[in-house]
């Protein structure tokens, strides 16, 4: 890794994620919570008063998160400190424009202007605390992606496949450079970086070529189904989230039995959302030994770094099969 | 002519080893005798084979492939063994493989024809090196008739019985000698078999309770019940305080 990577610019959170807004909610509500507990002295008399300005907080806080919602795409486009201000504008308007429309026709000035500071000072606070947010994670950004090149594809995988394909050289040099070429693609994937999203359509044609390499070793003891008539081929996803799971089934669910091993991989779009789900034979005896969990963990990791609180990776045994399913928003690629 | 017998799970590993074989005959003549592509199809097809060595993939499945050096080692005319393996030296340090005689794949053809050489100039591996370097306890006991294994699941075991130079092995079906140390046994079970008595280890899974016992002169003791055989086995009074533990929790 070069020394450039580690200076990343400032940028506004994403207003369109779901853990954003949560935390944007929380945070305006715990400041007034904090203010109002100040203010106030007793606890009864806190909690009435905290509920009279949640009364008039909630709506300006809604219209404002709505305006982001929308707004999001333009302001990623500005410079952080002119985004920064736009969100500051942004809620010094909505807050004022309620105030205004919500006061008696008597109400001073001055509570104007003490409700535009108010204001001004939560979408100051909040909006430190995200960028620290944002920093924060970005070591983490760089650190899972070296995480997860140390525990994809592993050596036992690669130096089988390798003895695979010297076994068909001489029988069979065609398929021989076949395979190859799906190694070198493979690679090509696990070496390149890792940060940014990839388009389904392309990690499913290395899941194929993956699956054609596993199957060249194993032969008829592995037969991968695929269900992917309605798989959004334009969603954006997480690089290598699904290979390693493929890989898993592979590695836990056929190589350990000795007949025909059945691995069903199914992606769809339900709405605004992707599932994935990769089933196969549950083996107990092999079930008992570590390694899978610690792949899984690497991806709810990368999922959590990538979708934040919208994704959710969840395992089941379901009778004599083990179920793994990814379920994560549906963000097409623009065209 | 050396006898080779190849046991591995993957069809193309299996052929590239032929290849290899053919490639140093000129070096070191072999002949094939044998292939299989699970453990247990290797422990069942090797003796008939007549094999001399064995060239053995570590990870298959139905049976690892250190259970099957293990149970053929039993055998009189045992074969050298050469595993193979896919892992990279870290793990076969982690395995102690390092006493035995190993190929990393994919296999050098020098490399397959020094640890042919090597291994059967050397002779079958000794059993206690292959239960130090199996990390796992077996899955199976094994019983050798002349020149057949025969295979008992662990799990079908009800009790272990030292006997002069034997340890009587009890299944429901019936009863089988084996030339193991019931020390040995009860360590590499420890978790599946418990003491009652100085020459006895019963599984824990099958004790059903106990029962008074003071026939004729014999001091007054606890027979422990087990499931799925009539006879009642003396639990000694050293055993117990342990023993006794099981039928709380059963």
């Amino acid at each position: 890794m070069s020394i450039k990577q580690n200076f990343t610019a400032d940028v506004l959170p994403d207003f369109r994620n779901l853990g954003v807004a949560a935390r944007i909610l929380i945070g305006v509500n715990a400041l007034a919570f904090a203010a109002v507990l100040a203010a106030v002295p007793a606890w009864g008399a806190a909690l009435e008063r905290f509920l009279l300005v949640v009364a008039r907080l909630e709506p300006a806080l809604a219209v404002t998160l709505v305006a982001l919602y929308a707004l999001s795409p333009a302001l990623a486009r500005l410079a952080y400190w002119q985004g920064g201000a736009a969100v500051v504008a942004l809620a010094l308007a909505v807050s004022g424009t309620l105030h205004v429309a919500s006061a008696p026709a008597g109400d001073a000035i001055e509570d104007l202007a003490r409700t535009l500071a108010l204001a001004a000072f939560a979408a100051l606070l909040l909006l430190a605390y995200l960028r620290l947010l944002t920093r924060a994670y970005s070591p983490a950004l760089a650190e899972a992606r070296l995480q997860a090149l140390q525990s994809r594809i592993r050596p036992h995988f690669l130096f089988n496949s390798l003895n695979a394909v010297l076994s068909l050289i001489r029988r069979d040099p065609r398929r021989a450079e076949r395979a190859l070429e799906d190694l070198a693609d493979l690679f090509r994937v696990l070496m390149q970086d890792n940060r940014s999203f990839v388009a389904l359509g392309d990690e499913i044609s290395l899941l194929e070529r993956y699956a054609s390499l596993e199957q060249l070793r194993l032969g008829e003891r592995l037969k991968v189904v695929w269900e992917l008539a309605a798989a959004p081929r334009d969603a954006l996803l997480p690089p290598m989230i699904l290979q390693p799971l493929l890989e898993n089934a592979i590695y836990h669910g056929v190589e350990p039995g000795a007949g025909e091993g059945r691995v069903v991989v199914r992606i769809e779009r339900r709405g605004a959302r992707v599932f994935a789900r990769i089933e196969n034979p549950y083996i107990e005896e092999h079930a008992q030994r570590a390694g899978n969990r610690m792949a899984l963990a690497n991806i709810r990791e990368r999922l959590q770094l990538f979708f934040d609180v919208e994704a959710r990776i969840d395992t089941r045994v379901a009778g004599e099969r083990f179920v793994v399913e990814i379920a994560m928003p549906y963000r097409p690629a623009k065209a | 002519m050396l006898r080779v017998f190849i046991a591995d799970d993957e069809a193309p590993a299996r052929e590239r080893l032929k290849e290899l074989l053919a490639d140093i005959a000129a070096e070191l003549p072999t002949e094939l005798v044998g292939e299989a592509a699970n453990g247990l199809d290797a422990v069942e097809r090797l003796p008939a084979s007549r094999a001399q060595l064995l060239l053995l993939d570590i990870e298959m499945p139905g049976m690892r492939g250190l259970e099957v050096a293990r149970h053929l080692a039993g055998l009189e005319l045992a074969p050298a063994v050469v595993f193979v393996t896919a892992h990279d030296r870290h793990a076969v340090e982690a395995f102690e493989l390092n006493a035995l005689d190993y190929l990393l794949k994919p296999v050098r053809a020098e490399r397959l024809a020094a640890a042919l050489k090597k291994a059967s100039a050397g002779g079958p591996p000794a059993r206690e090196q292959l239960a130090r370097a199996a990390a796992q306890a077996r899955e199976y006991l094994s019983v050798t008739e002349r020149n057949r294994i025969h295979l008992v699941p662990v799990r079908d075991v009800v009790y272990l019985r030292a006997e002069l130079k034997y340890v009587t092995l009890r299944t429901r079906a019936g009863e089988h000698l084996i030339e193991e140390s019931l020390v040995a046994l009860e360590r590499e079970f420890a978790e599946r078999f418990v003491r009652v008595h100085r020459n006895c280890l019963v599984a824990r899974a099958a004790v059903r309770g106990f029962e008074r016992a003071a026939e004729g002169g014999d001091e007054p003791h606890w027979n422990v019940v087990l499931e799925g055989v009539p006879e009642r086995l003396p639990v000694s009074r050293r055993q117990w305080a342990e023993v006794r533990l099981l039928a709380k929790e059963g």
